[in-house]
Parts: structure tokens; C-alpha cells; sequence
């Protein structure tokens, strides 16, 4: 049997006393959509940041391919934040080459002739696959922030990284757009068999989407020391795209547990 | 009624009401001048316009006996220079260290401290220990203002790249950069239109140092000679002079922010 893409062995997340999550242990396949939900300060954004690997458990280990992953960022894992992930200072074209220059120009950082022009197809194509095919020398500040998530996506897919991280995504795009990007990573998703892990706060948007929808809560509240207790996974759902409703009394736990 | 903060105008208009109080400042010095030489002809304080054309005329045809070349050429060519090789002197160190210090908090950590020390001690007060080492030719003054506005320039880069989205680093290392290609590709081009920022604001303080250092100990340059020619009250020329200083001051200004709007339109929110 082959190992699954990504695995949780009995992760706990402390800072000092404090302690983030605890007791996590999950495993995540291979083309899974994994969409991440829970009220602030339930530790998704930590659970986020240590499968990107900014931050290392205080407990645990963590199986990338079956093997330990180091606490670092690499390229073999991709990222779009909700802010701040596209360069302001490059054009929309030069943003997506950004990937391909570091990893074959490792001291100029770019490349030149027959290179460059290969790198230069390799983005064209990445940016039209996400529909900025007539935007390809706009810098950032141009653009809307649609169409900035949106190279976003082509800028972190064009190093093939094996599992792709959302962190809310399309939390501060207009609700239009919003379903336009919906129908654009879903596509995306199928046709590049991706592995994505999407944190969110639009529960609607991670039963749309999700393959499977892992909410964080706490389990257990000390009220004379909240911070005592971590979050664990408090449900985890598989989901079948089509059919995908969560029954009314886990979808009312839910809502309630998070307004947003 | 549209409030006062809701005026907006025209291009021209605005042009023309910003040349009034200069019109109107140049009419108080000429009314001025005019009540003094009514009293005293040989009036020196508040010279007429035509004795300054007199003072223009001459230093512009005069030739400095040293150099051989007209005294206001020879003044500006020694004062740019050293301007130009402080300023360069002082951007490099800024640069390489701004970006050292703001990218790596180990550098940081070993350097800020030293930095925030130097960037605090009053240029001026060190112009002695300047000349005493350097001795009294172009390496003190050259020094003075590099030392004068380099820590700041330093900081206010630090500060900059360091403040930089920490997304921006993590992207950029799930794309497969190094330390290298960040601080390159990432760190360096974002830094570059506020490098020509700091550059602009540090022109001021720039210039002030270069005339303390030729106020005190030179034998040509344009602070030299406005500190010279006080001797003889000769306001003719050191007005003038202090017209053209700020001349200067203006044509780089211009320079720089059209170098940065050229270089960096992305920083401007123009277009390609």
C-alpha cells in the first residue's frame, strides 16, 4: 500500500505555556481537496503554517511522501495566502517565471536566450490557464484583486508542488468573483490532479469545494485556563462532490460555532 | 456651501496661485531694498537687483586664479564633486548594508545596535576628528557627508526591507529561492525606488554638510566662497549664490524622482 501524501502523527503545537493544537493525527491522500474550517484562534492557520513547514510541532512528526518533513518551506509545497503573495515589483509574466529562473539560475536568478524564452512559453501557458492571457505584462497593483489571486495560482502551480495550500483564498474577493474562482480551482484541481488544503471561513465554500472538510475546535474548555487546552479535529468529513451535504445537525454545530 | 478641505483646481490656476507668494516675496525684497538705498546709497544688506546682475556678471566672466577656470564653474565643479562621491559613497554603504541588515536578523542583531549609535552622534562634532585624520583636503569633507547621512539612510532601508509582507519571503521559498534569490530577485528591486526616497531626503543634510565643511576649511567651492565674500558684506554675490544652491538642489531632486518614476513605474502606480 502506498503511504498517503501527507501524515499527521499525534501533533501538538505549544508556544510556552500555551497550548495551539493537540493530539492531531490525520492523513491526507493523494488528490484529496481538503477544506479547513473553524472559529478564529482554533489553530488553523497553525495547522496551515506547519504543513508549509514555517513552523515545526512541539510533539509529533510529520510524513510528507512517508518520509519526515524538515520545517522549511520548500517548492514541493505551494502556497497562495489571502494578501501579499504576488510581487508587486514584476509583471504578471515575470511573477510566474519567478519559480522557473530560481530553480535553474541559482546565482543570477535569471535566465537568458533559449532558457528564457522556454520559461517564457512554460508562464504563458500557466497564465492562460487561469484566464490572464491578455494581462501578461500588468504589474500587480493594476490588476483587481481577482485577477491577482488568479496569478497568484499560476504562480505557485507552475513548480508542480505536491500539495497546494489555500489560506482564504478568495476571503476578501466580491461574491461574483468569488464563484468565479470556485469554478476555476475546481477545474484546476481536476485537470492537474492536485492535492489542495484550503483554510476558510465560508463554510458554504468548504462543503462547495472540499473533498473532505475538517473542522478545529476545542474539545475541552478549562474557563480558568483556556489556554490549557488545544484544538484537535473536531469533525472530519468525507464528502462526495456531488451529493455533498453535511447532515443539519453537524452544519447547525458548525454555523454556530463559527458566524462567519 | 463647498467646504474649504473640497476645493480642488484646475492645473493652471494652481500653478498661478503657486507663483504668487514667490511674485509677492520678490516685490517685498525689491521695496525693501529701494526704502534702504533711499536712506544710504552704498546700502550693502539689501543689494538692488541690478548690483546683483553686476555680481553675476563678474563671477561669471572672472576667472579663479588657481584653476584657471571662471570663479562659479570652478566653485560648482569642486562642490558637486564632493557632493557626488559622499553621496555615492554613502548609497552603496546604504544599500548593501540596508539590505544585509534588513533581510538577515542575525545581521541585524550584531550591527543595528552600532548603527543606532553612529546614526546618533552630530555629524558636525566629528568634522574635527575628520580633519585631524583625514587631513584638510576633499577626503574630510567627502567623509563628513557620508558619514552624515549614511546611518540614517541605512536605518530607514532596514526598516523598509524588514517591513516588506512576510508573505512575500515564504512565496518566494515555496518557488524554490535561496537566500540569495530572495534578497536579489525579492528584497533588492522593492528596495530600490525607496533607496532614491532616502536618497532625496538626505540631499537637505547633504548639502548643509558640505558647506559647514567648506565654510571651514577650503579654497574653493561654493560654500567656500559664500563664507569668503561675507567678510566684505557682499551680499551681491552671496545671494545669488544661495539662488544657485538651491537651483542645484532642485535639478537633482528632479533628477532623482524622474530616475525612480523611469526605473520603478510599479513603485509609482503607472504603467509599463
Amino acid at each position: 500500500m502506498t503511504p498517503p501524501l501527507l501524515e499527521l502523527r499525534n501533533i501538538w503545537v505549544e508556544y510556552g505555556d500555551k497550548i495551539v493544537l493537540e493530539r492531531v493525527s490525520l492523513s491526507i491522500a493523494e488528490g484529496s481537496f481538503v477544506a479547513v474550517v473553524g472559529p478564529s484562534g482554533a489553530g488553523k492557520s497553525t495547522f496551515l503554517r506547519l504543513i508549509l513547514g514555517q513552523e515545526a510541532p512541539t510533539r509529533g512528526q510529520l510524513l510528507l511522501d512517508g518520509s519526515p518533513m524538515r520545517a522549511a518551506c520548500g517548492p514541493d509545497r505551494g502556497v497562495v495566502f489571502q494578501r501579499y503573495s504576488v510581487f508587486p515589483h514584476l509583471t504578471a509574466l515575470r511573477n510566474v517565471m519567478f519559480g522557473i529562473e530560481c530553480a535553474q539560475a541559482p546565482f543570477a536568478a535569471r535566465l537568458f536566450g533559449a532558457q528564457r524564452r522556454e520559461a517564457r512559453e512554460t508562464a504563458v501557458e500557466m497564465l492562460t490557464a487561469v484566464g490572464l492571457e491578455h494581462s501578461l505584462d500588468v504589474y500587480p497593483a493594476q490588476m483587481s484583486g481577482g485577477m491577482q489571486q488568479r496569478l497568484a495560482i499560476a504562480q505557485a502551480l507552475v513548480k508542480h508542488p505536491r500539495i497546494l495550500l489555500l489560506d482564504e483564498p478568495f476571503g476578501a474577493l466580491d461574491p461574483g468573483i468569488r464563484l468565479d474562482m470556485h469554478a476555476l480551482i475546481t477545474r484546476l484541481w481536476a485537470e492537474h490532479g492536485l492535492t489542495i488544503v484550503m483554510v476558510t471561513h465560508d463554510i458554504g465554500e468548504a462543503f462547495k469545494l472540499g473533498t473532505r472538510v475538517l473542522a478545529f475546535d476545542k474539545r475541552r474548555t478549562d474557563p480558568h485556563a483556556p489556554h490549557r487546552f488545544g484544538a484537535a479535529v473536531t469533525y472530519d468529513l468525507p464528502l462526495d462532490r456531488k451529493t455533498a451535504t453535511p447532515s443539519a445537525e453537524v452544519l447547525a454545530d458548525l454555523l454556530q460555532k463559527d458566524p462567519a | 456651501m463647498t467646504r474649504l478641505v473640497d476645493i480642488r483646481l484646475q492645473r493652471g490656476t494652481r500653478l498661478l496661485l503657486g507663483a504668487l507668494p514667490i511674485v509677492v516675496l520678490l516685490l517685498v525684497y525689491l521695496l525693501a531694498s529701494e526704502a534702504r538705498h533711499l536712506e544710504n546709497p552704498a546700502d550693502k544688506v539689501l543689494p538692488t537687483f541690478s548690483a546683483m546682475a553686476d555680481a553675476i556678471r563678474a563671477f561669471t566672466t572672472d576667472r579663479e586664479p588657481n584653476t584657471d577656470r571662471i570663479i562659479l564653474v570652478a566653485d560648482t565643479l569642486a562642490s558637486v564633486y564632493r557632493l557626488g562621491i559622499g553621496l555615492t559613497i554613502a548609497t552603496v554603504t546604504a544599500l548593501v548594508l540596508g539590505l544585509l541588515l534588513g533581510v538577515m536578523p542575525l545581521a541585524r542583531a550584531i550591527l543595528g545596535p552600532t548603527i543606532a549609535v553612529i546614526a546618533v552622534i552630530p555629524p558636525v562634532a566629528i568634522l574635527p576628528i575628520l580633519f585631524i585624520v583625514l587631513g584638510l583636503d576633499e577626503a574630510s569633507k567627502i567623509a563628513l557627508i557620508a558619514i552624515g547621512i549614511a546611518p540614517f539612510m541605512t536605518r530607514d532601508l532596514t526598516s523598509f526591507v524588514s517591513g516588506l509582507p512576510a508573505e512575500q519571503f515564504t512565496k518566494a521559498q515555496t518557488l524554490g529561492a535561496n537566500s540569495w534569490q530572495m534578497t536579489i530577485r525579492v528584497a533588492l528591486p522593492q528596495l530600490m525606488p525607496r533607496l532614491i526616497e532616502a536618497l532625496r531626503l538626505s540631499m537637505g543634510p547633504a548639502w548643509v554638510f558640505l558647506i559647514t565643511a567648506e565654510a571651514v576649511a577650503s579654497d574653493v567651492g561654493l560654500g567656500y566662497r559664500i563664507f569668503l565674500v561675507r567678510r566684505y558684506f557682499a551680499m551681491d554675490i552671496i545671494l545669488p549664490y544661495v539662488a544657485w544652491i538651491s537651483l542645484l538642489a532642485i535639478a537633482a531632486d528632479a533628477l532623482l524622482l524622474w530616475i525612480s518614476r523611469r526605473g520603478f513605474p510599479w513603485a509609482h502606480g503607472g504603467s509599463r
